[in-house]
């Protein structure tokens, strides 16, 4: 039988320690409302996700008072639209027909997010990849909701550069077209390199094609349970340490797990996969970079960095795999800028700088995320970064990505503020040489040696 | 059977456990265990409840015996055990 101990500890880790489960998404296949008639996709899309989703919302809340455990997002990410949209779109501006049926279709079920305004192009772009990309920077400009992302590389394809080249001009036209909000836009794109079909996080969730008509998928958090249980463990050799992650995230998962088949069964619609991602927020106490700066290096960006955040990284995975029956998504930890205080403080400091950061994504998930750069970064630059991590995305056969915000009409030491759970950041420096020649050649980067393994 | 844990935090005074088991003796709930300790003047309790009877209200009754620590002056909480033997059982 449960003893007070164990239940105290439970109830310390939700109160003070800020254990939550970040997010319910649902994915929703939205194949079967293609059509050659916009009119008629734009209904189909809207009446699928309002029937299938309309008790999401209030199904997370109820759970979240049953355990007592918060549920912090409940959101939906849907097919890639450039799939779904392809027969009936003819142009960018049809597309961004289907971003608004998308925002308004979020608000009538109550999420915050809907992921999936998508394309998937890692080898080559069909018309309507091309104008589906195109038309992002209009279709986020004039939606709330709506979340972007594109694969433009893949370990099995190589680099589409073509791609890559357009995203850099499409992220800068998204920084125009939302520069009365700080370019805000930039937060809700995302560009990938080995995406993954069933990631429950935004801003890069999209319900990929190979998964059923509908499904749950949960991810879960807890960074903040993670250093308290490493302030215990100061000053003690690295396989206490370990351990002590590895039982932390098995605790975290398995409350993730919980939740994920309570939805399931109230909502009566298949269990995906639990992402075992810390995930920080910009609430003190709910960060990556204290964990690595609990872990011993004075602040986030010091040398060890990388060494502690990959170990960081595989504990977490080591613990939380044994706690879900089904493991996907992103799973590992996220270093995203603005959301999490710890960063923004060595990056305020001069601790921790883009380049680092880099070197950090090819040993935990994701990669860029949520990094303020200076307004008047050309798009081949951007283009450039986007190229780097992609191409450690591809070499490593991992998931990296970037979300980087060229904040119009701001420089180097000014501070942007995203609000709420996308938090503020400083403007980070970006080196200013150029590299126009090498991302304008056009063509692909093939893909590399060791993918092929027939 | 389907069980909840109610926990009790706060400040000792008179009837902490009189009022909480007439509220679940009021709601048909049977108690299976209690545990408490005083630690610095500080109440602790917890309680592991039948409420098979009131399984279709428990949000309702939730929110009722969290108010009635609030009359108190002290917090209460009740969860339904699963996220406890989840986190803590393998």
């Amino acid at each position: 039988m449960l003893n007070m101990f164990e239940v105290i500890e439970t109830n310390n880790m939700i109160e003070q320690e800020k254990l939550d489960v970040r997010t319910i998404t649902m994915g929703i296949s939205l194949l079967d409302c293609s059509d050659s008639d916009l009119n008629a996709v734009n209904d189909k899309i809207y009446k699928k996700i309002t029937t299938l989703a309309k008790d999401l919302v209030s199904t997370g809340e109820s759970i979240e008072r049953e355990f007592g455990i918060p549920i912090v997002n409940k959101r939906i990410s849907v097919t890639p639209i450039a799939l779904v949209g392809g027969a009936a779109c003819r142009t960018p501006e049809d597309f961004v027909t289907i971003a608004q049926t998308l925002d308004r279709a979020a608000k009538e079920v109550g999420v915050n997010f809907i992921g999936g305004y998508s394309a998937l192009v890692c080898k080559g772009m069909t018309a309507a990849d091309e104008n589906l990309i195109r038309s992002i920077p209009q279709a986020l400009a004039c939606t709330e909701r709506v979340c972007s992302s594109v694969n433009v590389g893949s370990t099995k394809t190589g680099i589409n550069m073509d791609a890559v080249n357009l995203m850099g001009e499409v992220v800068r036209q998204t920084a125009e077209a939302t520069k009365e909000e700080d370019s805000l836009g930039c937060a809700k794109l995302v560009v990938f390199c080995n995406a993954p079909d069933d990631n429950p996080f935004m801003a890069g969730a999209f319900h990929g094609v190979t998964e059923a008509d509908a499904i749950i998928n949960v991810g879960v958090s807890g960074p903040g349970v993670v250093k308290v249980a490493l302030e215990k463990a100061r000053g003690q050799n690295f396989e206490v340490l370990c351990e002590t992650i590895k039982k932390t995230a098995f605790k975290i998962t398995r409350v993730g797990q919980l939740v994920a088949q309570e939805a399931s069964r109230r909502l009566g619609i298949p269990f995906g996969i639990i992402d075992l991602s810390l995930a920080p927020t910009p609430a003190v106490g709910d960060s990556v970079a204290e964990i690595l700066e609990e872990i011993g290096l004075e602040r986030v960006g010091a040398p060890g960095t990388t060494a502690a955040l990959a170990m960081l990284n595989d504990q977490v995975k080591k613990g939380g795999v044994m706690a879900s029956s089904y493991v996907g998504g992103l799973s590992g930890a996220f270093i995203p800028v603005s959301e999490d205080q710890g960063m923004i403080d060595a990056v305020t400091l001069g601790a921790l700088t883009i380049e680092k950061l880099e070197a950090m994504t090819c040993v935990c998930s994701v990669g860029l995320d949520m990094i303020a750069i200076p307004g008047d970064t050309p798009a081949t630059t951007i283009a450039g970064i986007i190229a780097d991590e992609a191409a450690i995305g591809m070499v490593n056969q991992k998931t990296t990505a970037v979300r980087v915000i060229p904040v119009i009409g701001k420089g180097v030491g000014d501070t942007v503020e995203f609000g709420g759970l996308l938090g503020y950041a400083p403007v980070m420096p970006v080196n200013t040489y150029s590299c126009e020649k090498f991302v304008t050649r056009g063509g692909r980067i093939p893909a590399p040696i060791h993918s092929f393994k027939n | 059977m389907s069980k909840a844990i109610i926990t009790v935090v706060g400040k000792d005074t008179v009837g902490i456990i009189a009022r909480v088991c007439t509220f679940l003796a009021d709601n048909q709930i049977n108690i299976l265990d209690i545990s408490q300790t005083i630690v610095q003047g500080y109440f602790n309790m917890m309680m592991i409840v039948d409420i098979t009877a009131a399984d279709e209200r428990f949000g309702a009754l939730a929110e009722a015996i969290e108010k009635l620590g609030d009359e108190i002056g002290v917090k209460i909480k009740c969860q339904k055990e699963e996220i406890f033997t989840s986190m803590h059982r393998i």
